[in-house]
């Protein structure tokens, strides 16, 4: 495969190898003082004006074009383009973090993305492919027939895809913000015309060539970091064959570090300041005013003595940013109190799996573990951006082909991602524990201006103690670069590979909401006699619609907005894998049976996270309704019960309808033959 | 039904299955035991944390990698179309 290089193949080598000049041009304008600012101002315009080169090379006006590329995209290329468009914001800049905090637990997600792979090869790719439509809903539309269920496949598509999209700009203006210190909501419009050069002159086969383009910026700018961190701890700039060694130390240190008295004294703080906290949220509304009235006592005490002004003012914004009623009251003490009660907790040691102290935790542990990577594989296998992508290729074992490549390319990001993790926990563990907080390193207090990384001397001896120290997730991959010392083109190298990512996934979901309303919805059902030009018309408008909507929503800062995206997994997974697989291997499956399956499926998920999460929802008056979780699963699994009872419903109800007759030449077409076989 | 396409049928199922489950007690039976399988050391790292970092995605890689190969002989000695 590698023998002889196709021409394209030779183009993305070419830009390839101008895009490794440009970052060796800007590191050497760095060392002559080019500012940092025109750095990230250099990446931000390099890379989108590529990215609108590509989407304006391949407008088109062809339908199949618009859709499904031609059906002429390459196995490898679809592969790459499919690793794009499945790395969004959250596995670029999340899930490096998500290793970090959590250790072996959050290997789950490494699993989950990628086990997922194994299911769309075996079970759908082939099969979507040689069906030869469009969209997801067009087969569960053919497979089962009627406009119902077409309906429901395009209201869950939708639901699932447009949470997901909102994040990915979200993303784009979190990284736009931090590294050419745009505004937030400024960096918004920013990405979502970064999203419309792609997709809107080109649809899928713009999307295509630049999420390609994309995929190259995001691997280097994923690996370079951790292998230059790596080369620079262990002599060895291969990071994921080197890291048992410093997983090892990390171990050593954790033996050594986890229960010094000064680490067990900071915990016994943090638990005596959530016992306060529990005590006042217990107290209110009475602990509220007692505390409001105790500072304006001081105040008043210190005004008449001879204070200093300013003091006297630090307390009276302390009284002015007190919570105004009971209910922000509760809201904030409660944050507050759990954020206490997890630094109260003895931190986990990076390697255990399932840890817990005793049998019964591990098992919930144990339990939740295997719920969320079922949940991501199956959810990967059910969302439809990524599905659809099989469409594109020009023959089935193609289609087989590209998941191959599909895995691959994705694997290298997330067979980096661990290492990541491991050599920043070694980091934290041997230069900032136990180090005097006035000496530590100076990306510290860089991060900690931005609020990505908390200190707080808990019990005042000048020492950081882990328990003491807070990071948010991002600033892992985010603070890397400067965690190794490395000059500030990396960082931007980061800042581009961020925007890659969240661009591309941004593109493919902006696309199949599209073509869900366009294709399915309006072409199918309203006006099957719409002619191809109006076709175009009405995508290419809503294409606008929808990205202005998404980046209006994702300007508000929502903020559950991560965790809204792992729901969408579940929601997806139920909706989509149990029709879908038993569509194409059980000829029994009716439409009656796919129907209630797909509803109830997706709508116990809903249920699920709903009664978990939330205790109340205002606008729809009902309040007091939280539930226990049933087996200890978090509400990130719904999708354990959702696909379950998908699967359930599908069969129970297939069996009692009568059987379609239509279905087994539908599928003697899609399992072994091509047009001639599908009647 | 073509006879032919039956028998291409019953084995892509019995493959399909095969494969399935052999990904079924990789991810879920072996990764109950994970705990366990930490106790043991491989390339320096225990050997559950690595088979869910490393060791995992490349069987799945390779399992997708078996079924094309397969999938490819099976198209070819039944004669199907792959357009």
């Amino acid at each position: 495969m590698f023998g002889s290089l196709t021409k394209l193949q030779r183009y993305y080598l070419y830009y390839t190898a101008s895009f490794l000049a440009f970052i060796g041009a800007l590191a050497v304008l760095e060392q002559h003082g080019m500012p940092p600012r025109w750095i990230g101002y250099a990446f931000l315009f390099f890379t989108i004006s590529m990215y609108a080169v590509i989407g304006i090379m391949s407008r088109t006006s062809d339908v199949s074009e618009y859709y499904v590329a031609g059906r002429s995209v390459p196995a490898f290329f679809n592969g790459m383009a499919t690793g794009a468009d499945w790395m969004s914001a959250a596995s670029f800049i999340g899930l490096a973090g998500t290793l970090y905090l959590s250790g072996h637990q959050g290997l789950a997600y490494v699993i989950g993305w990628t086990g997922g792979f194994v299911l769309v090869a075996l079970l759908l790719a082939p099969y979507l492919r040689r069906f030869g439509e469009y969209t997801i809903p067009d087969f569960l539309g053919a497979r089962y027939g009627g406009n119902a269920i077409r309906l429901v496949a395009v209201a869950a598509a939708i639901l699932a895809s447009f949470v997901y999209v909102v994040a990915q700009i979200y993303g784009v203006g979190v990284i736009t913000s931090r590294f050419v210190s745009l505004q937030f909501e400024i960096g918004v419009f920013v990405g979502l015309a970064g999203i419309l050069v792609c997709s809107f002159l080109g649809g899928m086969r713009a999307v295509t060539w630049t999420q390609v383009a994309q995929y190259v910026i995001l691997i280097i700018a994923y690996i370079t970091p951790v292998a230059i961190l790596s080369y620079n701890v262990t002599g060895n700039p291969v990071p994921q064959l080197v890291y048992g060694k410093v997983l090892q130390e990390v171990g050593r240190l954790e033996e050594r570090l986890f229960d010094t008295p000064a680490e067990i004294e900071v915990r016994k703080l943090y638990r005596e300041r959530a016992d306060l906290y529990a005590q006042k949220i217990m107290q209110l509304p009475h602990s509220l005013s007692h505390e409001r009235e105790q500072l304006s006592q001081r105040i008043n005490e210190m005004k008449n003595s001879d204070t200093q002004m300013k003091d006297i003012v630090a307390l009276e914004k302390q009284r002015r940013d007190m919570p105004h009623d009971p209910e922000q009251a509760k809201a904030r003490w409660e944050s507050a109190m759990f954020s206490a009660v997890d630094r109260s907790k003895p931190p986990i040691h990076h390697a255990e799996a399932f840890p817990g102290d005793d049998a019964e935790q591990q098992l919930i542990q144990r339990i939740n573990f295997l719920a969320l990577i079922f949940c991501l594989t199956v959810g990967t296998a059910a969302l439809p951006h990524v599905l659809t992508r099989y469409y594109t290729t020009p023959t089935v074992s193609q289609a087989r082909d590209s998941v191959f490549w599909s895995l691959l390319f994705i694997l290298l990001l997330y067979i980096t991602a661990p290492a990541y993790a491991v050599f920043a926990k070694y980091e934290v563990l041997s230069h900032l524990v136990e180090i005097p907080i006035a000496k530590l390193p100076g990306w510290v207090a860089a991060w900690a201006k931005v609020g990505l990384v908390s200190i707080e001397d808990i019990n005042a001896d000048g020492i950081l103690q882990i328990a003491e120290l807070s990071m948010n997730p991002d600033v892992i991959v985010l603070a890397t670069p400067e965690i190794a010392g490395m000059p500030y083109v990396v960082s931007g190298l980061v800042a581009a590979g961020g925007l890659a990512a969240a661009l591309s996934t941004a593109d493919g979901l902006l696309l199949t909401i599209t073509t869900a309303l366009s294709h399915d919805v309006y072409y199918r059902i309203v006006r099957p006699d719409a002619s191809t030009q109006l076709r175009l018309v009405i995508s290419k408008s809503l294409l606008l619609v929808v990205a202005v909507l998404a980046a209006t929503v994702a300007a508000q800062k929502p903020g559950t907005i991560l965790s809204m995206v792992a729901w969408a997994f579940s929601i997806a997974g139920s909706a989509f894998f149990p029709a879908l697989v038993l569509g194409i291997f059980w000829n029994r499956a009716t439409r009656a049976g796919a129907l209630s399956g797909m509803l109830v499926g997706s709508l116990l998920s809903i249920y699920y996270i709903l009664r978990v999460e939330f205790d109340s929802i205002p606008w729809l008056g009902i309040s007091g309704f939280n539930m226990l979780p049933w087996f200890h699963v978090q509400s990130t699994s719904a999708g354990l019960f959702g696909v379950l009872a998908g699967f359930l419903t599908i069969v129970v109800v297939s069996l009692f309808t009568k059987p379609d007759p239509q279905a087994s030449s539908f599928l003697q077409g899609i399992r072994c033959s091509n047009k001639e076989g599908r009647a | 039904m073509k006879p032919s396409s039956d028998a291409y049928w019953r084995q892509t199922k019995r493959l399909t299955l095969t494969l399935l489950v052999l990904w079924i007690v990789l991810t879920f039976v072996m990764n109950w035991f994970a705990r366990e399988f930490n106790d043991f050391t491989f390339l320096d790292f225990p050997l559950g944390f690595y088979m869910d970092a490393q060791g995992l995605l490349l069987i799945y890689l390779a399992i997708i990698w078996y079924y094309n190969r397969r999938m490819r002989q099976l198209d070819a000695k039944y004669g199907i179309e792959d357009k």
